[in-house]
């Protein structure tokens, strides 16, 4: 009864932040982003700030923290989409090129704005725009595929909405590669000038990018879904690895968080990728729409100074997309446990 | 009972809206904070090895968390993959086919 009693077991002490936080917090944060990293295909930072800030870590070390939580999380959900063959690395190898060369462009194009004094709000509102397109884009092609459906347009994979990247797959400009996981061949330059633009972007916006990739590589590289989030996962955890370094440089960061944070990912990665088995594609993107939703109401409430209800909305969400993707698995796995005994007993008989 | 289920899921509501706003409240503030790490209250050989070297080679640190962050990584990606190859689940392969 003591154990409960005293609940001075349950802080651990940060050596480098010098204050004691609440680990099975740390635990559970690392938990939530693993499950909806390893469905969506992004990082998750804009998740992983807040929540840290709510335990009482201090501001100076929750981006480094969080970036470095992230690298070894995306190892974690990459190495299990790799199982699923859902990670195109010849296309992810490619979209480094861009990605890199990006987003130095964007750090510069910050320093710039930085020396003009107009950082703080120009970037949250150029966030906030790109968040809403992104949502809209979504929810278009996701009411124009339905309306396909109904009319019986229906291809070989289903019925799509926005194909933009049919008509970016005609420019012919040499090299040609062929994607083979990803199914299609292109100039090797959509890739890269795709990465190179969501790099900049990243690079402006201070995040690892995983939120604009991932409907950039279905929408204008063509990717399928499954793929484009597990490539996506590949690009985090190069970007994520790249990032914990130069944080550390910084001596923004704390290891002892980073390790409870990835053991909590460790398990949340492996419920968010084995759920995209069993979730359609357009599942998986009208539920990222809503991620990006609340991402966007996020930072407005922050703009205006609604820290704590920002937080809240986070969690919320967090919370809820999290109850879903943990529904969509264990039903998924479920059905086909009972699929495989009826078929073993079947066989029996 | 829907009546009782509404009130808990009420509570339940305004607890989940007040409970982060109410740590928010308890929360350091970064302008309080000296980036040097304490060692004198470390008792751990791992741990002081650790802030030690934060505090005195930045650089090897770095290479450090970078290395550490991988391996960790790494070493959990691996053992969850030997559990989950023990749950009876077909891994490597997905029935859904769509863009």
């Amino acid at each position: 009864m003591e154990f409960l009693a005293n609940t001075e077991w349950l802080y651990l002490y940060m050596p480098i932040a010098g204050v004691k936080i609440f680990w099975p917090g740390l635990v559970l944060i690392g938990f939530s982003v693993g499950v909806i990293g390893g469905f969506f295909g992004m990082g998750g930072a804009w998740m992983v700030t807040p929540g840290l800030n709510i335990l009482g870590f201090p501001m100076a070390f929750a981006i480094g923290t969080d970036i470095a939580h992230i690298a070894g999380k995306s190892m974690i959900s990459t190495m299990r989409h790799s199982k699923f063959g859902n990670v195109d690395y010849k296309l992810g190898f490619v979209m480094l090129i861009g990605t890199m060369v990006g987003i130095e462009c964007g750090a510069q194009i910050i320093m710039y704005l930085e020396r003009l004094g107009m950082v703080g709000s120009v970037v949250r509102w150029v966030y906030v725009l790109f968040l809403a397109l992104i949502a809209f884009m979504v929810f278009l092609d996701y009411a124009k595929a339905v309306s396909k459906k109904k009319a019986g347009d229906v291809g070989e994979h289903g019925a799509e909405g926005i194909t933009w990247y049919k008509t970016l797959h005609k420019i012919k400009i040499p090299p040609m590669i062929h994607f083979k996981t990803a199914g299609f061949t292109c100039s090797a330059w959509l890739p890269i000038m795709v990465s190179y633009a969501t790099g900049v972007l990243a690079g402006f916006l201070g995040i690892g990018g995983g939120l604009l990739r991932m409907p950039a590589l279905v929408y204008l590289i063509g990717c399928p879904t499954h793929i484009a989030v597990g490539t996506d996962l590949f690009e985090v955890m190069i970007s994520g690895l790249y990032g914990a370094f130069t944080y550390s440089m910084k001596g923004r960061i704390e290891l002892v968080a980073v390790f409870v944070m990835l053991t909590g990912a460790a398990i949340g990665a492996q419920i968010g990728t084995v759920a995209t088995k069993y979730s359609k594609g357009y599942g998986i993107r009208i539920a990222f729409g809503i991620a990006v939703l609340a991402c966007m109401i996020s930072i407005i409430l922050k703009q205006f100074k609604y820290t704590a209800s920002a937080a809240v909305l986070i969690l919320g969400t967090i919370t809820l997309i999290c109850i879903y993707i943990m529904n969509i698995m264990f039903r998924g796995a479920a059905q086909e446990l009972r699929e495989k005994k009826s078929a073993a007993a079947k066989a029996k008989a | 009972m829907k009546k009782i289920a509404g009130c808990f899921l009420t509570f339940l509501t305004m607890l989940y809206l007040w409970l982060p706003a109410a740590l928010w409240a308890g929360g350091e503030k970064a302008v309080d904070l000296v980036v040097v790490a304490d060692t004198r209250v470390l008792h751990s050989s791992i741990m002081k090895y650790f802030s030690e070297l934060y505090n005195t080679n930045i650089v090897l640190f770095a290479v450090w968390a970078v290395v550490l962050t991988a391996a960790y990584g790494g070493i959990l990606g691996l053992l969850m993959d030997f559990i989950m190859s023990r749950t009876g689940l077909d891994l490597k392969s997905r029935k859904i086919v769509e863009h």
